[in-house]
């Protein structure tokens, strides 16, 4: 049992609670994260595909991720001292027929709308990219900026970088309730019987964060639903992209190492069962296999050495939950990303430490605020 | 089952050691050295080394080499081995090709 106090604590430690927490350490901001698991980053934070994507994204969040690929994202190897395995060569979405193609069609004009650089080509344009590609591939959208990075790296990076600037990490220990002291939030109490306590606390802890929001009157509409992935031994190298097809039959890229992350689905993501940990289910990885073989035939005989599966916090509406809650003074929540927090967390770090600093943020988050969802009627 | 752990507990400075260039991860080509260091930079389990530095995650998945890992992780930390948990294991417990994971429901053809 420990009584402690910070200026700021974080709850969860995964990649957006170890980043904020590192932006807020090198500004001299003493930090405590809180963290349930034994391990750092156990949740979606060492389980997603890798994807640092702005394509496919609602245009509410698309503002933070462009700002983290175009600031954060080139330098943060040197910035968190790892390899983060950073590209940046494009993301091509693949099609096969006239249904794919208006699909991708309807993307990219979406994108176009928002000033992001999206463009379809034909089949043969995309063998230019990528020559291993099926002749049933007839056409992509092409995003020139989008990328992958390597989420293990990346998240124990911010980390390590956090915990040696001074920012105080535990895990194993889980926050039960948030606590407020005359109307405003000062503690937490943990499931050891210790209480912590801060002048403003962030609440980072995926899906979990709907409950802890919960003891102090808070509600964030969401679910969580899970998704699988797998990894090949390593191949020679074919491709620097990130892929993914119209009709998500797989998505994923070849990493540094040579190995290739994919990730996929089998259709029963919302009703898998559901005993506390993510678990595989038999159908899913298979699935992913014929997916990837319809586009990529080289790749059959390519081993699989492992597989595993993690939670999504899905939000209501597809977009996280960000910013301050001005119902409860204090708090700060940054959750629900929906599957595609990874790309975007760089930025949710940098720009959460400066909300947390100086009460404003650089990019427009008003449109994420917790308080946006409205009954339908 | 979870334990509080504090990582920002003194474990001591970081010193290079002889032996320290001995590859104990042969698939990934891991040494003693790194797997050292890695603990002082706040890897304090078995699953995050692994993830850190990839010791454990190639062909043989860390079926070679864990004990070892293990051991020097313990000692780093000035515990006993029995107290670290070992890294998860995960389907399938051999590579197998995609070609062959993916007859999964072609059964009924047979
Ligand atoms: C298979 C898969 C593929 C994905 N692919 C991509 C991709 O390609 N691109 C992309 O951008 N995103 C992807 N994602 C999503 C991405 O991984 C997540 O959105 C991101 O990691 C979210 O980070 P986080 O820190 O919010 O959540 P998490 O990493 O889940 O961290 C939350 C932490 O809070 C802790 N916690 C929970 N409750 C408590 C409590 N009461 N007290 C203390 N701690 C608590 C948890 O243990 C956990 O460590 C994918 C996810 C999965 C599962």
């Amino acid at each position: 049992m420990i009584s402690y106090k910070a200026d700021v604590i974080i709850i969860g430690g995964g990649i957006i609670g170890c980043a904020t927490a590192y932006y807020l350490a090198k500004n001299n901001i003493s930090v405590t994260v809180l963290e349930a698991s034994d391990y750092i980053g156990n949740g979606g934070s060492s389980r997603n595909g890798g994807g640092v994507r702005q394509s496919g994204r609602d245009p509410r969040e698309l503002p933070l991720v462009m700002y983290g690929i175009r600031n954060l994202w080139p330098h943060l190897s040197e910035e968190i001292g790892v390899d983060t395995e950073y590209h940046q060569d494009g993301n091509l979405r693949l099609g096969k027929n006239v249904h794919h193609r208006e699909i991708l069609q309807g993307l990219t004009d979406r994108a176009n709308k928002v000033g992001l650089d999206v463009r379809m080509i034909d089949g043969d344009e995309v063998r230019k990219i990528i020559p291993y590609l099926s002749d049933e591939v007839t056409v992509a959208s092409w995003c020139p900026t989008d990328g992958h990075a390597n989420p293990l790296t990346t998240t124990l990076g911010y980390y390590k970088t956090a915990r040696k600037l001074g920012a105080r990490f535990y895990t194993g220990v889980k926050v039960m309730e948030l606590r407020k002291v005359k109307g405003e939030l000062r503690r937490v109490l943990t499931d050891d019987g210790s209480v912590f306590e801060a002048d403003q606390i962030m609440v980072a802890a995926g899906y979990e964060s709907r409950k802890l929001l919960g003891s102090v009157g808070i509600d964030v509409p969401m679910t969580r639903s899970l998704l699988e992935a797998l990894v090949t031994e390593a191949e020679p190298h074919m491709f620097d992209q990130m892929l993914g097809t119209a009709d998500a039959d797989f998505y994923g890229h070849q990493t540094k190492h040579g190995s290739f992350v994919f990730g996929g689905s089998s259709g029963f993501e919302g009703f898998n069962k559901d005993n506390g940990t993510p678990m595989t289910s038999s159908i899913t990885a298979p699935a992913i296999c014929r997916g990837i073989m319809k586009y990529f035939p080289d790749l059959a005989d390519a081993k699989i050495v492992r597989t595993w599966a993690g939670w999504s916090d899905k939000s209501a509406d597809g977009v996280p939950v960000l910013g301050r809650v001005e119902e409860v003074p204090g708090l700060i929540v940054a959750c629900a990303f929906t599957g595609h927090g990874f790309g975007i967390a760089p930025a949710i770090g940098d720009q959460m430490a400066k909300l947390i600093m100086s009460g404003t943020t650089d990019i427009d988050i008003s449109a994420l605020h917790y308080d946006r969802f409205k009954a339908k009627i | 089952m979870n334990t509080l752990s504090d990582r920002s507990r003194d474990i001591g400075e970081f010193v290079s050691q002889p032996g320290d260039e001995m590859i104990i991860c042969r698939c990934e080509e891991i040494t003693k050295g790194e797997i050292r260091r890695a603990v002082h930079e706040g890897m304090f389990t078995m699953t995050e080394i692994r993830r850190y530095l990839r010791a454990g995650m190639g062909l043989c998945q860390g079926q070679t080499c864990s004990k070892l890992v293990k051991g020097i992780v313990a000692r780093e930390l000035k515990v006993s081995p029995a107290d670290l948990e070992p890294a998860t294991s995960r389907v399938p417990m051999r590579p197998i090709e995609m070609k062959v994971f993916a007859n999964e429901n072609e059964d009924e053809d047979e």
